[in-house]
């Protein structure tokens, strides 16, 4: 895909010696790592290997118990929570909305860092609301009960909201992974345009490896809390790398329908 | 529902022992609200009884009402749970229990000002059931309603057999006890509204000031934390906001149950989920409720029941049916 862009790449996380401990556990350790602007990262790595924990760093839910974290070549901790709402924009895997609100509120509560205590939406703000709800296809039930919603139209308002965020940087959190096929392609495309386009930079923590070869620019294989591996996706995604990662045999192959590499896997025989 | 709210307020006044028409009460009330000092021509009677005895009960009942709903709504939105309210969590037996405490010191023979320390000793009574009740629930992280709940029952539990053990070191104060146990309107002065309103309206701004990050709240902590809101200070200050407002509405009345988990949960129903309306309506609506019941109880019965057990009798069936219908959505 095409990474040409108008505006210059900027550093935004760098992140030297990070490690997180969870009661004494540790969860992620010596992960040295630079994301910069524009790009589409997808974070890999099997269950419990710190995907997670890895986003809720970067967006300052988790505070490094080790290291330096910085974003824009400050300390995240010293960002006020507002202002880096406003830059980075958070998709939880699993959205869940325990009172009944309504498509169009939970959608319009992604303005919440952009207005004032007592303000309301401006005509600019519900525009841009009813534009993302189009895009992201939520429109047609925009006045539903999200508790009413299946798990897919769930994670598209969940996406829809994020981006009214109109943040510099979208996490996902295994974002896809509820929907159907159609769904995940449909909106990770949307997602790549916005990359293209309005340089918004994504870094996704994906379960689907065929997924992230056709979305990802980069790609950072986590094991054990531990990044194995890390690079431009056609660099890093290799059979021994994937066997090392998830402990499967994989081929690696180029394949001219999806016009991307796709993996292909099975257990290692015994 | 403001309009219905002053409304029932005057056609309360007028109800009682001494049947008094509408006119006389507006007139009473513009007059006393001008502050002149002119004569009424009214007969002094007539004057003492909607002046010095049913408006300071009525605004009572309305204040009272008010501040409990909101503090349902509130505990409702923070807890993301629909059956939570200052009685259901146990908050009210602790305040309960606090105030219960100061009388018993008094027997014991330590004297404390009874207008700060039973406000006070309730507040702190409130607050340490609170804690508890979320520190016991802690270990289910979703704060789910039957864990929730459950703690609350069981704290509650412990409470009342302490509060039984008061009763029982308090002697002949048993009475001043039992009054608070069960709830009622009837000893209310001048004094005690001019402590509620100003709580009340503070309570109120400080609540709506929040409603907004309260909404985001529904969606998850995690989300909320990625919109800018700071989770854990909200809470804070939310739940110390309605322990206050809870800790004082029982050191004037009494435990007063369920108010705070009817109201918000049926305008929820009827409007909507949005805090921002739900707050100052659920305001309104608890304060109209709690009139009407107090009402009731004092005029329209032949003899007046505590509005504590009134509303515990049409309250707890209700509550019965919501737990049983959330039971039946969560299959």
């Amino acid at each position: 895909m095409g990474k040409s862009s108008t505006f210059s790449s900027e550093i935004l996380w760098q992140l030297h010696q990070v490690g997180f401990a969870y009661k004494n556990q540790p969860v992620l350790s010596g992960i040295q790592l630079t994301l910069s602007s524009q790009k589409c990262y997808g974070i890999l790595g099997p269950n419990g290997s710190g995907k997670t924990t890895l986003l809720d760093l970067l967006c300052g839910l988790s505070v490094p118990t080790h290291g330096d974290l910085l974003y824009r070549e400050h300390p995240l901790q010293q960002w006020q929570s507002r202002e880096l709402a406003k830059r980075v924009a958070l998709v939880p895997q699993d959205f869940q909305v325990r009172f009944g609100f309504s498509v169009r509120e939970v959608v319009e509560m992604g303005r919440h860092p952009h207005l004032g205590r007592f303000a309301s939406l401006t005509a600019q703000g519900h525009a841009l609301v009813d534009e993302v709800m189009e895009e992201m296809g939520v429109a047609a039930f925009a006045n539903r009960s999200v508790t009413h919603l299946s798990g897919g139209e769930k994670q598209r308002v969940a996406v829809a909201r994020a981006l009214v965020q109109t943040p510099e940087v979208l996490l996902l959190d295994e974002a896809t992974s509820n929907l159907d096929i159609y769904h995940s392609l449909s909106i990770l495309a949307l997602i790549r345009r916005r990359v293209v386009e309005q340089s918004l930079t994504v870094v996704a923590a994906i379960h689907d490896l065929n997924l992230a070869t056709s979305f990802c620019d980069e790609l950072i294989f986590l094991k054990n809390g531990q990044i194995i591996c890390q690079g431009p996706t056609e660099q890093v995604l290799q059979s021994d790398i994937i066997q090392e990662v998830y402990g499967v045999e994989a081929q690696v192959r180029e394949d001219s329908f999806s016009n991307c590499n796709q993996v292909s896997y099975r257990l290692p025989a015994v | 529902m403001l309009l219905l709210l002053l409304s029932s307020i005057i056609v309360s006044a007028t109800m009682g022992f001494m049947q008094i028409p509408a006119t006389t009460v507006m007139q009473l009330i513009i007059h006393a609200l001008c502050c002149s000092d002119k004569e009424t021509g009214f007969d002094p009677v007539v004057t003492a009884v909607v002046m010095d005895i049913r408006l300071p009960r009525i605004l009572a009942a309305v204040l009272v009402g008010g501040m409990l709903a909101l503090c349902g709504t509130i505990f409702q939105a923070i807890l993301l749970n629909p059956l939570a309210d200052p009685y259901t969590l146990g908050i009210s037996s602790g305040a309960a229990f606090g105030a219960s405490l100061v009388i018993v010191l008094q027997v014991v023979g330590l004297v404390l000002p009874t207008t700060f320390s039973v406000p006070i000793f309730a507040f702190l009574g409130s607050l340490g059931t609170l804690f508890t009740v979320l520190a016991l629930a802690s270990e289910d992280r979703r704060l789910s309603s039957t864990s929730l709940i459950l703690s609350g029952v069981i704290v509650a539990a412990i409470l009342s057999a302490a509060i039984g053990f008061l009763k029982f070191i308090a002697d002949e104060q048993v009475g001043i006890i039992i009054f608070w146990l069960m709830g009622s309107l009837s000893g209310i002065s001048r004094q005690n509204i001019l402590v509620l309103l100003p709580v009340a309206l503070l309570g109120t701004t400080v609540c709506l000031f929040y409603s907004r990050d309260l909404n985001i709240m529904a969606t998850g902590e995690r989300a909320a934390t990625t919109l800018g809101i700071n989770t854990v200070r909200l809470r804070w200050i939310l739940l110390i906001t309605c322990s206050l407002m809870t800790a004082l509405c029982v050191s004037v009345s009494g435990i007063i149950g369920f108010v705070g988990l009817i109201v918000p949960h049926l305008l929820r129903h009827l409007l909507g989920p949005d805090n921002r309306q739900l707050i100052i309506l659920s305001t309104l609506g608890g304060g109209l409720l709690l009139l009407v019941a107090d009402t009731v109880t004092r005029a329209v019965l032949p003899a007046e029941v505590p509005i504590g057990v009134l509303t515990a009798l049409l309250g707890g069936p209700f509550f019965a049916y919501i737990f049983k219908k959330r039971q039946q959505e969560n299959g």
